[in-house]
């Protein structure tokens, strides 16, 4: 089963489709991509995630080839594309505001890109149909961009950028402009587009989630650099920052300096007046190394009682209950004034909720619950 | 290079036929007048290089032009009638362009278009149309007489009177148009709100509606006031003998007593003392453009 | 929306009415019988065939729509390749002298514009007439196409040229194939305008034109200073037509273009 598993970038035969080697892109005195290195692979679906403003925008336009780099190599298929302009590169583009020509119609903007390669016309027309049975848009091949709803432009952008059958797609933002029920749907429709044409996708997004439920890896951005790049469930489950953890879904910090306890396991003193909380760590720490401990709100269990076999428990008041449906969020205030948020599922429909605000609460998780992160 | 070529071509051609031909009339503006054709003394000799040409610039026309208080005049009075018939047009624009922001808004597009269109008509037709109302026999007076508010004609043809008529008449759309649009896009409930705090009508209107629309009124006299500063038709068809602006001396001066240097001269006098609206009308559109963003 | 108040009535009503009954009036005094503008003498239409008969006229009546249509096509030109530098050309030498060569003629006094063309075309021998009247005319009106272009190309979003480029267009390519198709409206208007501006000069063509070109506006000019005549009335009511035909029929167009494409959006949300 393992052997299945799509994960080329651990395999060390395996050759990039994409190489950044210390790419730097300066603005005037701005730096917006700071000495960067990333491989994408063939087939994969690539998230680029990040605040705006950190440079993901531009890596995209770099390689579309909207912008040049200032220093370092970028490579498409062993060759380096750097310098080489954007109507000459099999990568193509799907634009956040979609950038569909006003004045052609769906069928002509899908088959614009054909003509600018003086393919021959019935093969222009297959290859349009194909596109538009692709995305659905039969019906719709004689209309203007402006006679069609949101949605249906969405998929036109897509058709036209891949009716060249590129090497790369680059998305931009792809789903920005939908509302919050259609954006879902075509999530799905895109990574079902993404495996029947073997394309490999770039997207940039700012939404996790989207990023979270697309992507075959997703690198997190901050300022020109690249924290991290991994597979969604490593990106969530295992942050190596600070930043990684708290940029994606909900998390607890704390704060504290680690003193190791025996096999990977570290004792963690971060309040005067709490015993130390007991943590699980691959990476080693040093002796009164300060360090943070990540833990996601639904890895800790809320109890009246103080549980008996808990690795870590503390006591707290309820501050606060945010009910969202499915779950239910509380915020404790511990004796140490530190407040810490815990998660529960609302698996039946009809119950008492078993806590309300001011009940003294018991908190608690083990030892591998959390991550424990270098400052 | 297709790039060289879209910078270039507009470039060289504003160059030589604008940028060039005011340096002309610099230039002619410090030579002498002489009985030639052309007629005058050009000054400046590239061979002689332009320490010899400062070592000769006079500024003999500018001087002359101080001393015949003709010139003098000219400007003052060019200046009066600019900032008075600016007055004019800003007290009946002013309400029809707020009129033409509180008509429903189904008859907005059509009133534009009304003010717009003799814009597009013949700005010397427009004037001329008004030479037969105003003319002595004309239908102002016949109309005036026939009431029997007066019993003699009144003179208004070649007086002050009808040029500021004209001016009015024809820059009035320049005026109309800025405001209506400043004054559109000025949200309603912001008066219900003043009304709401306490504020009565007028008030809410001086408080809130001329500041809010203070873009378009600055933007709408600046429109006016620069043009009408250099007018010519208008003084020239309306205006009597005694109607001083410095457009019609310039033609005067260029047409009738051939001396172009003092010609240029007033030219180069006329541009200086519009160069301090042109400046403050700049900066209030940037100042607009950079409150819509 | 409620009722106009009754100032409001008043002074649309005051205001319309001063814009408007000049023009009527002229209108009207075209199609006296009397060689006295000022006497009506009953209905007539023989000014008008006393117009045709005006060689002068229908002569500098040509002058004017050949130097108006050379000269506009070429403002036009110029114009909007001047817009697309000033908006998409970045920075290149001397940006800041185009910029203010670009927007000083529309502040420029008329008599200060011709009177500096007249000593340039003094100055290199060019003898005066239809041709330099249109270089003239060419200059000052290709900064208003220049303005209302650019006024389009700032609004126009810029990722529709970047797909075009995208999708396998060189730059010429993709201004030919998508950008100046998107903002031909505003070249179009652009021409008109430089087309309006061309035929209604009088001051720039009078320093410009030579004996052996005159044109409708210089010749109307000269019969006026004489005094009000009942041909130039009708000579008016001709030119003011056709203006207000052109102009009334484009605004109904681009007005019903306007409702159909919200309409046909709509329709597009809804299903």
């Amino acid at each position: 089963m393992s052997n299945t598993v799509f994960a080329p970038w651990d395999d060390p035969s395996e050759r990039p489709l994409i190489k950044f080697q210390n790419v730097t892109k300066r603005f005037g005195t701005f730096t917006a991509i700071d000495d960067l290195t990333v491989e994408i692979f063939e087939r994969e679906f690539f998230a680029l995630l990040g605040p705006s403003g950190c440079g993901k925008t531009t890596l995209m336009r770099m390689l579309a080839g909207f912008e040049t780099p200032t220093e370092g190599a970028i490579d498409l298929a062993g060759q380096n594309i750097a310098m080489v302009p954007p109507n000459l590169r099999s990568v193509n583009m799907m634009f956040q505001s979609y950038a569909l020509f006003p004045h052609l119609s769906i069928w002509d903007n899908i088959a614009f890109g054909l003509r600018r390669e003086r393919m021959p016309k019935d093969q222009i027309n297959e290859r349009v149909s194909e596109m538009l049975r692709l995305t659905h848009l039969e019906k719709f091949a004689r209309r203007k961009p402006h006679q069609i709803s949101g949605g249906q432009r969405q998929r036109v952008a897509l058709a036209r950028s891949l009716a060249k059958a590129p090497k790369l797609l680059l998305l931009d933002e792809p789903l920005g402009a939908l509302d919050k029920k259609l954006r879902q749907e075509t999530q799905f429709e895109l990574m079902d587009i993404q495996e029947k044409t073997g394309t490999t996708f770039v997207i940039v997004t700012h939404d996790q989630e989207e990023a979270m439920t697309v992507a075959s890896r997703v690198a997190v951005m901050d300022h020109g650099k690249i924290i991290q790049i991994a597979t969604p469930d490593k990106i969530y489950e295992e942050p190596n920052s600070v930043y990684v953890a708290d940029f994606i879904g909900d998390v607890n910090i704390i704060p504290g300096t680690a003193t190791p306890s025996g096999d990977d396991t570290f004792a963690i003193q971060w309040s005067e007046e709490t015993a130390p909380l007991t943590a699980k760590s691959a990476i080693p720490f040093a002796l009164d190394e300060t360090c943070h401990l990540a833990i996601r709100p639904e890895k800790v269990a809320i109890t009246a009682d103080k549980p008996d076999d808990a690795t870590n428990a503390v006591q707290g008041k309820i501050l606060d209950i945010a009910y969202l449906g499915n779950s239910s969020t509380y915020h404790v205030e511990l004796t140490n004034g530190a407040v810490i948020k815990a998660q529960t599922a609302n698996t039946r429909r009809i119950s008492r909720r078993a806590f309300t605000w001011e009940d003294t609460v018991w908190l608690s998780w083990t030892a591998t619950a959390g991550v424990l992160l270098a400052s | 290079m297709q790039r060289f070529f879209l910078v270039f071509i507009p470039y060289i051609w504003l160059v030589a036929l604008f940028l060039i031909p005011f340096a002309m009339v610099l230039k002619i503006a410090l030579s002498d007048i002489a009985i030639a054709i052309p007629p005058y003394v050009p000054k400046f000799d590239w061979a002689e290089g332009i320490r010899a040409f400062l070592a000769q610039l006079d500024l003999e026309n500018f001087i002359w032009l101080t001393q015949d208080d003709l010139y003098w005049k000219a400007y003052i009075s060019s200046l009066r009638i600019a900032v008075f018939s600016t007055l004019c047009t800003l007290l009946i624009g002013y309400p029809i362009a707020y009129a033409m922001a509180r008509a429903p808004s189904e008859w907005r597009p059509t009133l534009m278009m009304l003010v717009i269109l003799p814009f597009w008509t013949s700005f010397l037709i427009r004037v001329y149309a008004w030479m037969g109302i105003l003319s002595n026999e004309g239908i102002l007076n016949q109309f005036l007489l026939w009431t029997g508010v007066i019993s003699d004609p009144l003179v208004i043809l070649n007086t002050n009177t009808a040029v500021y008529i004209g001016i009015v008449y024809t820059y009035l759309p320049f005026m109309i148009l800025p405001i209506y649009s400043a004054l559109e896009r000025l949200d309603t409930s912001l008066i219900e709100a003043a009304e709401d705090l306490g504020c009565s009508r007028i008030s809410a209107f001086w408080l809130v509606t001329i500041p809010l629309s203070k873009t378009g009124i600055i933007a709408g006299s600046f429109l006016v006031f620069i043009p009408t500063l250099g007018e010519f038709v208008i003084p020239s068809l309306l205006g009597g003998s005694d109607t001083l602006m410095i457009g019609k001396v310039l033609w005067e001066e260029f047409f009738s007593n051939r001396d172009w240097p003092v010609a240029s001269a007033v030219a180069v006098i006329l541009l200086l003392l519009l160069v301090v609206p042109i400046v403050l009308f700049q900066r209030n559109q940037q100042k607009q453009q950079e409150a819509e963003q | 929306m409620t009722r106009m108040s009754w100032f409001n009535t008043v002074s649309l009503t005051l205001g319309f009415a001063f814009l408007y009954i000049p023009i009527v009036i002229l209108v009207i005094y075209s199609f006296n019988e009397s060689k006295l503008v000022t006497v009506w003498a009953g209905f007539s239409t023989k000014w008008y065939g006393e117009l045709l008969r005006n060689d002068a006229f229908l002569n500098a009546a040509w002058v004017t729509i050949k130097v108006a249509v050379v000269s506009s096509t070429f403002a036009t030109v110029l114009g909007t390749m001047a817009a697309y530098v000033m908006v998409r050309g970045g920075r290149f030498f001397g940006r800041t002298l185009f910029s203010g060569m670009i927007y000083a003629p529309l502040v420029m006094p008329e008599v200060i514009t011709g009177l500096s063309l007249l000593l340039l075309f003094i100055g290199i021998g060019l003898d005066r007439g239809v041709l330099t009247i249109i270089l003239a005319h060419t200059t000052f009106s290709m900064c208003y196409v220049s303005v209302v272009v650019s006024s389009r190309l700032v609004t126009f979003d810029r990722s529709i040229e970047e797909a075009a480029l995208d999708l396998g267009c060189t730059p010429s390519e993709a201004f030919r194939l998508v950008t100046l198709p998107i903002i031909a409206p505003a070249v179009i208007s652009g021409w008109l305008l430089a087309f309006t501006l061309s035929l209604d000069d009088l001051v720039i063509a009078s320093f410009t034109s030579g004996p052996a070109a005159t044109t409708l506006p210089i010749k109307i000019f000269s019969a006026v200073r004489l005094g009000v005549s009942p041909e130039i009335n009708a000579l008016s009511t001709i030119m003011i037509a056709i203006v207000a035909t052109g102009v009334i029929t484009t605004s109904l167009i681009s007005k019903r273009q306007v409702v159909r494409q919200r309409r046909e959006e709509q329709e597009a949300e809804r299903s």
